[in-house]
């Protein structure tokens, strides 16, 4: 935490005005307090109990974890999430760093491009599933020039693991541009000079690309993996339009954060359940954390 | 060396205009589905893009099947209200992290970071009890309140008032200005362009947002237009031609904005990098 001036300074303003700094805070904090930590820490009390939406519940230790267990949806929840960060992960590192390469360089248009590849950031998630599920259906815009091409049309909607898949290509396809301008800012900072002394030596544009781009970019290789793996962890949306409510055939393309809503909302909502479900969330999503900032960390040194 | 040039720039465009496609394309395509007749075959192969007989028939038919325009509105006003409560608060509170000195200011910031680090798909259900308990459920209110104040927002506005020099303020202290001029007249005016990154993440993120609403909202009448076109979807699955009207209706708006306003979306995201 940068320091905020000489201690003098600080005194003088806590004599003038003794009370409006917490003025100042206090609404951020209202809200932080009430809508955010409380919800996480009843999310975790919640987890060792058996309330329900309109029943308080009680105590009930870890059965619900050991519930979890033994619970088939659970498992394909925790399966498909873990697909979805093994899936999408690597894709969201790698081509958003070799489109920022490409729009990096000024040329006449460039930064109409850079826009334009934003756009599907920009767009709410709902829109971009159904505009994805209207590509992807069985006479969709895909399929009809599969078949025109004559490979024959793709059930990518209707097949459990090419639906989960179709999903993850959206993902990518809407996470493309937001890491793109992550990697730009940090292709900013790398020096020019270090891409000549390597041109010079002879080093050709792949070679420059794995001896000179990617060490310079290493640690926000790192930020995007981090950042994405968590996002892919906790994915909703996405699933939820292209499979529908009960995640595709049989509920096999169900994932985590599906099942926490679909098992704690409604009037019969198990919330105690649901916030069991909701803790492995926040385990998994902090261990993704803290595994790929490590590994950054290990490959510097 | 020119020709070496040249051909490296070729292919530069090539590749731009290939991602192009692929990135606006299927935006075009939900575009050139709305507007095709009741007459014309939308599933053809090989496909055809333009209309043949363009009409805007399917945006009035959007509008009989479900009240869009009552969805755009109340998506409009929970946006403006996310977009005024956090460019407040966020500004207030970012002012007292960074400018002002009093007891607990550590764990005041401490409270940001963290909520910052909570993930709310995994909070969702005590939020939504919560909501129930204050009796704010499936109101507009329900659906603003968690992310009025957001602490990435606060934080992004201390960073803001951190960068400023001590000086200016001093000088007005000197004058006589008391800490609400201070912050009024002097620090915010200096962080516009923080404040118009936090305006721009709100409007988006509220305009923009699903599973939120979808799990306060039960309501259609009170519906915003991401849960309202889901329902669209989920009825009328058939006729893609309406699927299509209602998403460009629910897009249109917000790429208008995004083209207005680019750069500052760019510094928004770059600068979020940049200071993690």
């Amino acid at each position: 935490m940068p320091s905020t001036g000489p201690r003098t300074r600080a005194v003088r303003v806590r004599r003038q005005l003794p009370t409006s700094p917490w003025l100042f805070a206090a609404p951020g904090l209202l809200v932080i307090g009430a809508f955010i930590l409380y919800p996480f820490v009843s999310t975790l009390v919640n987890a060792f109990t058996d309330r329900r939406t309109l029943i308080p519940g009680e105590f009930v230790g870890l059965a619900n974890f050991r519930e979890l267990l033994h619970d088939d949806m659970f498992w394909i929840g925790l399966r498909n999430s873990a697909l979805y960060v093994l899936g999408v992960v690597p894709a969201l590192v790698i081509l958003p760093l070799l489109l920022a390469l490409l729009v990096q360089k000024n040329i006449p248009g460039i930064t109409f491009f850079r826009s334009a590849f934003y756009t599907p950031v920009v767009a709410s998630i709902v829109v971009v599933g159904l505009i994805w599920v209207w590509l992807l259906d069985e006479r969709g815009l895909v399929n009809s020039l599969l078949e025109t091409i004559g490979v024959g049309r793709v059930g990518f909607l209707s097949d459990q693991w090419l639906l989960l898949m179709s999903a993850m290509a959206v993902t990518v396809w809407k996470g493309l541009g937001y890491y793109m301008i992550i990697y730009l800012a940090a292709l900013a900072n790398v020096p020019r000079e270090l891409h000549e002394a390597a041109a010079v030596d002879g080093a050709g544009a792949v070679r420059r690309f794995v001896t000179v781009t990617v060490p310079a970019v290493r640690s926000t290789m790192a930020l995007v993996g981090a950042l994405s793996s968590v996002a892919a962890f906790k994915v909703f949306s996405e699933v939820y339009l292209m499979a529908g409510p009960s995640g595709g055939p049989a509920g096999e393309d169900t994932t985590l954060v599906m099942l926490v809503q679909r098992t704690g909302t409604g009037l019969t909502g198990r919330v105690g359940y649901a916030s069991a479900i909701s803790v492995v969330v926040f385990v998994v999503t902090v261990a993704l954390m803290l595994l790929v900032l490590r590994a950054d960390r290990r490959s510097e040194s | 060396m020119t020709r070496v040039r040249t051909g490296e720039l070729v292919l530069r465009y090539v590749l731009l205009l290939a991602v192009l496609a692929l990135t606006v394309g299927p935006f075009l395509w939900q575009l050139a589905t709305s507007l095709k007749g009741p007459t014309e075959d939308i599933y053809s192969s090989p496909p055809t893009f333009l209309p043949r007989h363009p009409t805007l028939h399917n945006y009035a038919r959007v509008s009989e099947t479900i009240p869009v325009w009552d969805y755009a509105f109340n998506s409009l006003k929970v946006a403006t209200a996310n977009v005024v409560t956090n460019c407040v608060g966020a500004a207030l509170a970012g002012y007292a992290l960074a400018r002002l000195r009093y007891r607990g200011r550590r764990v005041a910031t401490l409270a940001f970071v963290l909520a910052m680090l909570v993930p709310v798909e995994g909070i969702i259900i005590a939020q939504f009890t919560t909501m129930r308990e204050l009796g704010l459920n499936n109101t507009l209110i329900g659906v603003v309140l968690p992310g009025c104040i957001g602490a990435m927002n606060v934080l992004l506005m201390r960073n803001a008032f951190l960068n400023l020099p001590y000086e200016i303020e001093e000088a007005a202290y000197v004058d006589g200005a008391n800490v609400w001029q201070r912050f009024l007249r002097i620090a915010v005016p200096s962080v516009k362009g923080t404040l118009a990154v936090v305006a721009i993440f709100a409007f988006m993120g509220a305009w923009d947002d699903f599973l939120w609403p979808l799990i306060v909202l039960s309501d259609p009448s009170k519906f915003t237009l991401t849960i309202g076109l889901n329902y669209l979807h989920g009825t009328f699955a058939n006729d893609e031609r309406l699927v299509a009207a209602g998403t460009v209706i629910a897009v249109a708006p917000l790429i208008a904005l995004f083209a207005c306003l680019q750069r500052y979306f760019f510094r928004g995201v770059g600068e979020g990098a940049v200071k993690g």
